[in-house]
């Protein structure tokens, strides 16, 4: 039986400093109730949020959220993999349903990011490495990309030019995205003359810390014809894990968690990377998405600086990547964004994205990274 | 020496490789190999990963080493800001391993992906505190 989605919402990302995280949560909640037709909150089996705790002062997330938009009593719970954790809430709601227990999940991934400082975040994910060995000498989020920037340009050549033609695609595309935190294009000049953060990344290397909520409504084949005339169904889901340390992974030029779960959900759908014609991608850095073109084998290892010199990853290109202006430009609410790529997918599926529309597209993709890599879901989504 | 002492700002306390941190002040660079498949950690563990035996005993590292990658922190999270900027290298330790740090002495333009480089022992006089950490050094 598959597995599909009925309904979405996305919420206004950015600085919302307007509302509390509930709050967050409640608009995509609602227009993803009113994306269906006659799908009643009612009808809702279980509330599954993705979200990561340690960003609120706001302690247990799904009680508060599942009071505030009114499932009371359902079940509720969160689901936890760093920045993947909308994506982890997904797979969470796919097993449920699958297995029968649920017939109706709705998924919201939420992050109110700005409660804290910006040296409070940054702290806080530095501790996203393994804190006994490398966080005592002051690692940052940041850093830890920057490693793997200067090893994949000392091992492939990868140029700072090439890295930063990532971040003038995705600010183009978030100019076309009014749920977008930055609708403004970027000019090289203006990313390579911007301030150091971490060595060779820049601030306009790195994605920014929002505020958001994304909300999907999932059911299975027998019910989703109910709710709506245009299901898009999952179907690869591929997740793994990789080392928490750095010091242990095989190498820093790739994510290894990544190019496991890409090879489970290519495997799961019998298709291959050039199968894919539209794809929303982890860039909460340049690098990382220049990795993950090589990660997903959208291009050959150590070539995906070249493949977006050569705008391979543009509408019209051979893998569109993050035509929704990614994290870069939409800004990164960390819970929310699996679910806010899901819902760009499925947009793009239906025909729906407007200006940024990939003709005829059929098939799409996520690929959502949690922490440093130590996470990666990548779901593969059909019409 | 207890581990609390390991690092500008130590989140872990408590660790069953705790003697790492005696070793260090002795200026030795240990790392752990399990007794009973020969797996060598740097960092050490105190448990093996491949057999899943908990017998492990320690071993020296000689603490040269080649430069695997680096970066200079600008934006220093909370604890750090009083030492930013400061350029943390990882590097492979030629017994095997790596470990990350602060590289110390060498100046910004001579520093290179590949570089050899010797691990050094430190302790931070200038802090009330006893605190135990290492650098990057030309070797
Ligand atoms: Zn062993």
């Amino acid at each position: 039986m598959k597995i599909g989605i009925v309904g979405i919402g996305h919420g206004k990302f950015g600085n919302r400093s307007d509302a509390t995280v509930q709050e967050l949560a409640f608009e995509p909640f609602k227009q993803a109730i009113e994306d269906t037709e006659n799908l009643r909150r009612k009808d809702i089996n279980a509330l599954i949020v993705g979200s990561v705790p340690e960003y609120h002062m706001q302690r247990s997330l799904p009680g508060v959220v599942a009071e505030y938009v009114g499932m009371n009593p359902k079940s509720t719970w969160l689901t936890e993999a760093a920045c993947a954790s909308g994506s982890a809430a997904i797979r969470t709601a796919y097993m449920a349903i699958k297995s029968g227990m649920h017939d109706i999940v709705a998924v919201i991934g939420v992050q109110k990011m700005r409660e804290l400082s910006t040296q409070e975040i940054l702290a806080l994910m530095g501790r996203v490495g393994d804190v006994q060995w490398e966080s005592i000498f002051g690692t940052t989020f940041p850093g830890y990309y920057a490693l793997y920037a200067n090893r994949h340009m000392y091992q492939f050549g990868t140029t700072k030019e090439q890295i930063a033609q990532v971040a003038v695609k995705n600010h183009y595309y978030g100019s076309l995205n009014p749920n977008a935190y930055f609708q403004k294009e970027v000019t090289m000049e203006k990313i390579l003359g911007s301030d150091d953060v971490a060595y060779p990344l820049k601030v306009f290397d790195c994605c920014a810390n929002a505020d958001g909520a994304a909300c999907i409504l999932m059911t299975n084949e027998k019910l989703a014809k109910k709710f709506t005339d245009t299901p898009i169904w999952f179907e690869g889901l591929g997740s793994a894990s990789a080392q928490m340390s750095v010091l242990r992974r095989p190498n820093l030029v790739e994510i290894p968690s990544a190019v496991e779960a890409a090879k489970q959900a290519y495997a799961q759908v019998g298709v291959k990377p050039s199968d894919i014609q539209v794809a929303e991608v982890h860039d909460c850095f340049t690098i990382a998405e220049i990795m993950a073109y090589e990660d997903l084998g959208f291009c050959s290892k150590g070539k995906g600086g070249k493949f977006i010199e050569e705008k391979q990853s543009y509408i019209g290109g051979k893998s569109p990547v993050n035509v929704d202006g990614g994290l870069k430009a939409k800004g990164h609410p960390v819970g929310a964004t699996g679910v806010s790529m899901t819902i760009e997918i499925v947009k793009q599926l239906r025909g729906d994205a407007g200006k940024r529309q990939v003709t005829g597209a059929e098939i799409g993709l996520t690929h959502n990274v949690g922490g440093i890599g130590q996470y990666t879901f990548v779901h593969i989504l059909r019409r | 020496m207890p581990f609390k002492y390991f690092g500008k700002i130590n989140f872990t306390p408590y660790t069953k490789v705790d003697k790492f941190a005696d070793y260090l002040q002795k200026g030795k660079l240990m790392g752990t190999h399990c007794k009973k498949c020969g797996e060598k950690y740097f960092p050490p563990r105190a448990d093996c990963i491949k057999c899943l035996s908990d017998d492990v005993k320690w071993i020296e590292y000689s603490g040269r080493g080649t430069l695997h990658s680096y970066t200079k922190i600008n934006a220093a999270p909370k604890g750090f800001d009083d030492i930013a900027p400061y350029i943390l290298g990882v590097v492979d330790l030629e017994e095997g391993g790596r470990l990350i740090s602060w590289i110390g002495d060498i100046p910004d333009d001579d520093i290179k992906i590949g570089m050899e480089i010797k691990v050094v022992p430190r302790i931070f006089e200038e802090i009330e505190e006893i605190k135990l950490y290492y650098t990057i050094e030309k070797p």
